[in-house]
């Protein structure tokens, strides 16, 4: 297939006429996944050279896909964007046809899960992702290892392995370019957790707001079940597993694992206290599995490696904001911020400077520039005031004003709040009013320090975690950024 | 029956092992604010001022802010629940909950009997010092014998859950969500068009605040009935049905 041409369809592709060019081409084309420069697309490989088809905008549009290709230009596999990746997760990502399952196959998907079945020890394979040291991608960090065996442990014949794929964080698109760029290591990674803990059924939770997600989970799924890679007596032996798409309705709050059970369950989503937690009371009362769509897409590539080569593993993450080259990269667990942010995504646009990166969401916090070279990992991150979150990495440069930034994100948690408890529902709205008074230019030194008060009782007092990290955007940026906020009091409070 | 031992406030408490933190410090006469919380209906840790300090969990050292509603006790556990902390989330949410609605303690059915206003007293809020909202809210009255007052409403859920855990109707849930939510009948419909409504009035009896009323109340008539709840509850679960 050397001499075929892939051409990326996924999501920010299609966006940037990725799908106009596939009509009009009169060459066999494969229809691939996310290939990592998104800022570049469309992006096609041909002859194992990745190619940019962008145009810049004052040029014509090409007609054909033949033209754009004579036009196209090429991004040498030299480029660090490229070399400084270790593709576990997205390894097929790019590669196969995300809605061919032979293809799939052909590339060694659905491997593990077959040397997991022939093998038929569950709890060897618990022990694999223990000593792997794996950790949850979706930006907590919980050890999946021990996750898997307090499910295992749990009395009782029927239990559940979802995924939760409601990918919601601004600027977080990691998780959407597995899903659309290789869904069946997903599956295998859910089927192989499934054989592990015991389970006999998943749900995969998918946002809405992935319908092309959901269309290739689907066709996976189906073509999967046709092929004996899901479904009763899989590959002859006596495992069974189903799994099911249950599509989200927009609400935020659903990635957070008690309200998204509520939300399988067919009920309002709003979180619980835990415990209970899911392992012991989860979806329909069944001890339940929950892992995060990069998490469970890690189990293939670390079986088929082995803990020693498989290291300390990567982290995807999705590259946007200020910065001259944003996509999707995976990069080694430990690389610092600098390497990614600077040397992969080319730093700030020509004539700025970089201020800060944000990581982890409404949930994290800012990354200073000038702690640029922290490695990317749980424990250096938590210690900056952020987190390392699900792998959203937004680059701010000089330009940006700090407090309309914590601004924002407050607004997104004021309007994803369930509602439930009084901190969250009460608090975000009153944190927002004291940030706009302060960009306004209205606020006073006693403000200021309402507003810190504040963010600690909603951060303490919330129930779950999306009104527990609300206000962390604004405790991040007045930690690094006190002077954004200085800047802004009323000119007779300054130096009070 | 085996008993677990903990600290509250340094005081050495024996309770049977299953006890919440809530019951166990009512027991030992130690008061802990509570508003979403009702016995007789399933606790859902929301309003938040039952929050307590929690050392010695799970071998755990630091201290965690955890709902006494909904923890169990558990042995070594030691717990605080009255620390300048705790007492300035307490305040604070009764602020949150002030500002958030339209509260006017002068014109209200529940005055002088609401626990809201109780709360507040007891925390200590003589003001806010959080701007007030005034959101627009409307006022159903649609029943025949009961009205809403969405102005007074905190969101509590008592209603919700003695409908549907109690009575059986479901009349009541939570529509909307985050600052938008509030308590709708049936689909979102006047009280008075539900049909599942039995007009049993137990929503009426363990609304915390002035929300639910009696139409024929006027301002400080309203009082709160949980007793009535309790006892019914406790009638169902011991099969005990002589007054």
């Amino acid at each position: 297939m050397s001499g075929c041409l892939r051409l990326c369809t996924a999501a920010s592709c299609r966006s940037r006429g990725a799908l106009a060019l596939l009509e009009t081409s009169t060459l066999p084309v494969k229809e691939v996944g996310c290939l990592g420069p998104c800022s570049e697309g469309p992006l096609a490989v041909m002859d194992g050279t990745l190619l940019s088809l962008q145009q810049a905008a004052s040029e014509p549009l090409e007609p054909s896909l033949a033209a754009a290709l004579a036009r196209s230009r090429a991004i040498s596999s030299e480029d660090s964007f490229l070399k400084l990746q270790r593709r576990l997760v997205l390894a097929r990502c790019g590669v196969v046809d995300p809605g061919c399952i032979n293809d799939a196959l052909a590339q060694g998907a659905y491997q593990q899960l077959q040397a997991v079945l022939a093998a038929d020890n569950p709890s060897a394979v618990i022990e694999t992702v223990r000593r792997s040291g794996l950790r949850g991608r979706g930006g907590a960090g919980y050890p999946t290892g021990l996750k898997w065996a307090t499910v295992a442990a749990m009395p009782g014949e029927h239990k559940v392995v979802v995924c939760n794929a409601d990918e919601g964080d601004p600027g977080a698109f990691m998780d959407r370019t597995l899903m659309e760029g290789d869904p069946h290591t997903l599956l295998e990674g859910m089927a192989i957790a499934a054989f592990a803990v015991g389970a006999q059924q998943g749900y995969i939770y998918v946002r809405a707001e992935y319908p092309l997600a959901i269309e290739r989970l689907r066709t996976a799924i189906a073509a999967a079940e046709v092929r004996g890679w899901l479904g009763k007596g899989i590959r002859g032996s006596r495992f069974n597993v189903a799994i099911e798409l249950r599509v989200g309705a927009g609400a935020y709050v659903c990635g957070e694992e008690t309200a998204l059970i509520h939300s399988i369950e067919g009920r309002r989503g709003v979180p619980r206290p835990r415990p209970p937690y899911p392992a012991e009371h989860g979806v329909f009362g069944l001890p339940t599995l929950i892992n995060n769509v990069e998490t469970f897409g890690n189990i293939p590539a670390l079986l088929r490696l082995g803990v020693e080569a498989y290291g300390a593993g990567t982290k995807v993450f999705s590259l946007t904001g200020h910065v001259r080259r944003s996509g999707v990269l995976e990069v080694p667990m430990g690389t610092p911020l600098r390497t990614i942010v600077e040397t992969m995504g080319g730093g700030a646009p020509p004539g700025r400077s970089i201020k800060a990166v944000q990581t982890g969401g409404p949930s994290g916090g800012c990354v200073p520039a000038s702690a640029l070279d922290t490695p990317v990992d749980y424990d250096s991150l938590k210690a900056l005031g952020t987190i390392m979150g699900s792998g959203g990495m937004v680059v701010l440069d000089d330009t940006t004003n700090m407090v309309d930034l914590a601004a924002f994100f407050i607004a997104f948690s004021r309007e994803e709040s369930c509602g439930k408890c009084i901190p969250c529902r009460s608090g975000t709205v009153q944190l927002e009013m004291l940030l706009r008074k302060l960009l306004e230019r209205r606020g006073s030194a006693a403000d200021l320090s309402q507003l810190e008060s504040l963010c600690h009782t909603v951060a303490d007092a919330s129930l779950c975690g999306l009104g527990q990290s609300a206000p962390k955007p604004v405790l991040s940026t007045l930690r690094h950024f006190r002077s954004d906020y200085l800047e802004l009091l009323r000119p007779a409070e300054v130096g009070r | 029956m085996s008993v677990c031992t903990l600290q509250i406030n340094e005081r050495d408490v024996a309770v049977p092992t299953g006890t919440t933190l809530l019951e166990a410090a009512r027991q030992a006469s130690i008061p802990i604010p509570t508003l979403c919380f009702l016995e007789g209906l399933s606790a859902v840790a929301a309003c938040r001022l039952c929050l307590v300090e929690v050392r010695g969990a799970d071998g755990r050292e630091e201290p965690r802010l955890l709902a006494a509603c909904v923890t169990t006790a558990a042995e070594g556990m030691r717990v605080q629940t009255h620390t300048p902390r705790l007492q300035d989330i307490r305040r604070t949410v009764i602020e949150l909950l002030f500002t958030e609605g339209n509260h006017v303690c002068a014109i209200c059915v529940a005055n002088g009997h609401c626990e809201l206003q109780n709360l507040a007293v007891e925390v200590g809020m003589d003001h806010s010092r959080l701007p007030y909202r005034f959101p627009e809210r409307h006022v159903d009255l649609s029943h025949a014998q009961f009205g809403l007052d969405h102005n007074r409403c905190i969101l509590c859920t008592r209603c919700v859950r003695v409908c549907d855990e109690v009575e059986g109707a479901h009349v009541w849930d939570v529509g909307w969500r985050g600052e938008h939510c509030q308590i709708i009948s049936g689909l979102g419909e006047p009280w008075g068009a539900v049909e599942a409504c039995t007009h049993c009035g137990k929503c009426v009896d363990v609304c915390p605040t002035g929300a639910l009323f009696h139409k024929a109340d006027t301002s400080e008539e309203k009082h709160s009935h949980p007793e009535r709840l309790q006892a019914l509850v406790h009638a169902r679960s011991h099969q005990e049905w002589s007054p």
